[in-house]
């Protein structure tokens, strides 16, 4: 074999990516990772992660013990509004019930019970120390078993012979091209969520008020190359899923520290200083998700979470103070917002909240509004025990949904109908396959597992084979 | 009266602590992070009790995705070394001897040097170079009172000095509530001190050191030190009955109580601390802060020391040498003392102080 040439190249080394590389290691002799980021950012959007979601049986370890049967799962799923091409997200459901074991057998350490804010989840397992625990140790299983990694190699083309089969892969290696070939390439490279200017196409000059939460290096560029070739896509084009982040996080890479949990314990108002949704529809863990989208749809996609001093405990802290103030018209000064009106939405909402209301941070509570539009349906607490806090609001981007479209064995799906013999794909790049539009937590990861070692395999088959 | 000492915490270690917070990955690796999550904001007391609770296994900071270059810059396991290593400093009265302790290593050259000269002063005239044997073979180049005086005082000055630390310490990270007091969490968090239980990694397997692998290296080696140094211990205070109660002159046959636990103290001492010293000399320097490096270094080295010159005064000690080694020995011990309460050996005190601070408010 010519010196750059392996059995499997795998393009992108977060989750799916290192699944993949260490699945195929066990039926192909050589095994190449490409991984764009240098070392310490390697691991994409999987660094930000900390739990996955998978169908089990009653008793099971660092989880709650209850059941998560399969049917459940599959019902969560499309509910949220996932499971767009069904037989995949059957397929994700069932073998999602071993994904525990296998990274347990990998090296994964799990997070035991504690006294804690953070219980253990009965639908989720919390793995030891977060996503980048997690990538450090499949990165150190993958040079155990002599995988080769190469970071800060960026794949700029992905080489089809035409008809059904890819023989390698361009990559840019700090300023210098060149080839490699390969028997089969897994394509594990994300979504486009850190491309401003692909965003732009959509969403105009919006996006330079959007925040993304992940790593800077998910350009999409490996998925634009796809698609300029004729692949076929899945997922809604132009979809993102986003939460409220605080406006003074960084434009790239802030994770989860940057997310305000503050929204149902008072008010959210836009830049002219109004209410527009309803801050206690649900259990904030039920509604976060849709609170990016709601901001993005405000002016200037800009947004305030206003308190009193007597909500402060009652959400987790957030990284940037407040702002504080003796006063809600002081308070709004300080934000850059109109006093008088911010004045008249406090007032209007505290008058409107229906009198003998018992406050329960813990439960749907009585405490409600009443002739407000919009409502706020629990635990509306009249804002007026000094001093007032307030948090700037931004939508945070998590991810795209636009993927790749690909069959039960992970192969890549050509728009002409071609199916690719030996292209293979998997995590976020084909995550709209099972997750069109919505979200549910910790099943990012479960699709990359799931799909990591169904890609691995097959690719590793098809090499040798 | 206001004792409370203050340790001067940079706004950078409030910061990651704050971005430790809001974000709580961490949580399943150790003490320190749910402590830190009891907390909405850090006082100053506050740093100091994590810093001390923290036993650098730094499983954090290679977990941590905000760690440098990334611009949240968070690096839990330096930022508590450099607050522990000033609170060694602070804690530590008198002032005066903890800002020359912070140049550790000419304290403890001074000390070595000034006992050597003064035990030489003293042997040279009782035959220094010549052998000497049998019952009260020791006393015959150093007497009884030169070596029992100097040693006792600086002990106790080194105990003092410690405990006092250790309740100003508990007093100022408990604030109303002084762990101390606590039977049942004493108890409790000298289990986890006598086991080591924080080096241990929970269920990641061991200690992520000395590079980002999880190993039990550390937790062995320290094991050995640990229960050597208490091994010594016992010796020397069997060798004290021995010769205040019962009348026997040292030195002790091979086969006695102090013999025995000196030997295999002073050997588990000598592989455990050579052990740390290699580990350390292969260790990541990207968590570690430099001062913390330096009183690792010094300690390790002086209790290598200590306890090699021990071994070589029990294997010479029918030989001509047996008087210049007794001498060294005596000065590395004195040295060893003086600088207890000022550098790595003080850890024992405030780590165990906070892990029953840990204890009390966990419950």
């Amino acid at each position: 074999m010519a010196p750059d040439a392996y059995d499997v190249v795998v393009v992108g080394g977060g989750n799916a990516g290192l699944v993949a590389a260490l699945s195929a290691r066990r039926h192909a002799e050589s095994v190449l990772l490409l991984e764009r980021a240098p070392t310490w950012r390697r691991g994409g959007n999987s660094r930000h992660t900390r739990d996955i979601r998978y169908a089990h049986n009653p008793g099971e370890p660092f989880t709650t013990g209850e059941a998560y049967p399969e049917e459940e799962l599959l019902d969560d799923l499309l509910r949220v509004g996932g499971g767009q091409n069904r037989q995949l997200a059957q397929l994700v459901v069932e073998q999602s019930c071993s994904v525990a074991e296998w990274m347990t057998q990998h090296g994964v350490r799990w997070q035991q019970p504690l006294t804690g804010t953070l219980h253990l989840g009965r639908t989720n397992r919390f793995f030891l120390g977060g996503g980048k625990a997690l990538t450090n140790t499949y990165y150190q299983a993958a040079e155990a078993i002599g995988i080769r990694v190469e970071y800060e190699a960026s794949v700029e083309d992905v080489l089809l012979n035409g008809g059904t089969t890819v023989g390698g892969v361009a990559v840019d290696r700090g300023g210098r091209r060149s080839e490699v070939q390969a028997r089969s390439v897994v394509l594990t490279s994300g979504g486009f969520e850190a491309n401003l200017e692909w965003l732009r196409r959509y969403w105009g000059d919006a996006v330079d008020n959007y925040v993304i939460r992940g790593t800077p290096y998910n350009d999409g560029r490996v998925l634009a190359t796809l698609l300029d070739k004729g692949a076929a896509t899945a997922g809604d084009p132009k979809g993102f899923h986003a939460v409220a982040l605080d406006a003074r996080a960084p434009k790239f890479d802030g994770g989860i520290a940057t997310r305000l949990d503050s929204i149902p314990f008072g008010i959210a108002v836009n830049k002219f200083g109004k209410r527009f949704y309803d801050e206690g529809q649900d259990f904030w863990p039920k509604r976060y998700a849709i609170w990016g989208r709601l901001i993005a749809e405000q002016p200037d996609q800009s947004a305030y979470s206003i308190v009193d001093s007597r909500m402060l405990d009652c959400f987790l802290t957030s990284l940037y103070r407040p702002f504080e103030a003796p006063s809600v018209g002081e308070l709004a000064v300080a934000m850059g917002l109109d006093a008088a009106s911010v004045r008249e939405t406090v007032q209007a909402y505290n008058v409107a909240i229906r009198p003998r209301g018992r406050f329960d941070p813990a439960a749907l509570d009585d405490c409600a509004t009443e002739g407000l539009e919009p409502p706020k349906s629990h635990w509306a607490v009249p804002i007026v025990e000094p001093p007032f806090y307030g948090y700037p609001l931004r939508p945070g981007i998590t991810f795209t949904y636009l993927g790749l479209a690909v069959d039960a064995c992970a192969r890549v799906q050509m728009s002409d109908g071609r199916v690719m013999d030996n292209l293979f794909a998997a995590g976020e790049i084909m995550s709209g396959n099972i997750l069109s539009s919505g979200y549910l937590g910790g099943f990012g990861l479960t699709i990359g597992t799931v799909f990591g070692r169904i890609a691995g395999t097959e690719a590793a088959h098809r090499a040798r084979g | 009266m206001n004792s409370e000492r203050s340790v001067a915490i940079a706004e950078k270690t409030f910061w990651q602590l704050e971005v430790c917070n809001a974000c709580r990955y961490c949580e399943g690796y150790c003490a320190v992070f749910p402590a830190l999550e009891r907390r909405r904001r850090f006082t100053p007391a506050d740093v100091v009790y994590l810093a001390n609770l923290c036993h650098d296994c730094r499983a954090c900071f290679y977990a941590c995705m905000y760690a440098p270059p990334h611009e949240f810059g968070v690096n839990i396991p330096r930022a508590l070394a450099e607050v522990r290593e000033r609170t060694y400093a602070e804690y530590a009265l008198p002032r005066v001897a903890s800002d020359l302790a912070r140049r550790h290593v000419w304290l403890l050259l001074a000390v070595t040097l000034l006992s050597l000269v003064f035990f030489g002063f003293i042997a040279v005239p009782n035959g220094l170079f010549q052998r000497h044997q049998g019952p009260g073979a020791f006393y015959a180049v150093v007497p009884y009172l030169a070596m029992l005086l100097p040693a006792l005082l600086l002990s106790i000055y080194a105990v003092g000095v410690m405990l006092a630390g250790a309740f100003a310490f508990a007093r100022d990270i408990g604030g109303q509530r002084i762990g101390l007091a606590d039977v049942r969490a004493g108890l409790l968090a000298a289990r986890e001190a006598l086991t080591l239980r924080y080096l241990r990694g929970g269920t990641a397997g061991g200690c992520y050191y000395p590079t980002e692998r999880t190993s039990n290296s550390r937790l062995v080696l320290h094991m050995l030190v640990f229960y050597g140094f208490l091994s010594a211990l016992a010796a020397t205070i069997a060798a004290a009955v021995l010769q205040d109660f019962l009348d026997q002159l040292p030195p002790y046959p091979i086969l006695s109580v102090p013999v025995i636990f000196g030997s295999a103290g002073g050997v588990a001492m000598i592989v455990g601390a050579t052990g740390l010293l290699y580990l350390k000399s292969r260790s990541d320097r990207a968590p570690a802060d430099a001062h913390t490096l330096n009183l690792d270094w010094l300690f390790l080295v002086s209790l290598d020391v200590v306890s090699i010159t021990g071994m070589l005064l029990l294997l010479a000690r029918d030989t001509p040498a047996m008087g210049p080694l007794l001498v060294i020995h005596l000065a590395t011990v004195l040295a060893l003392y003086v600088s207890a309460p000022y550098g790595k050996f003080a850890h024992v005190i405030y780590r165990y102080a906070a892990l029953v601070q840990n204890r009390v408010e966990s419950r």
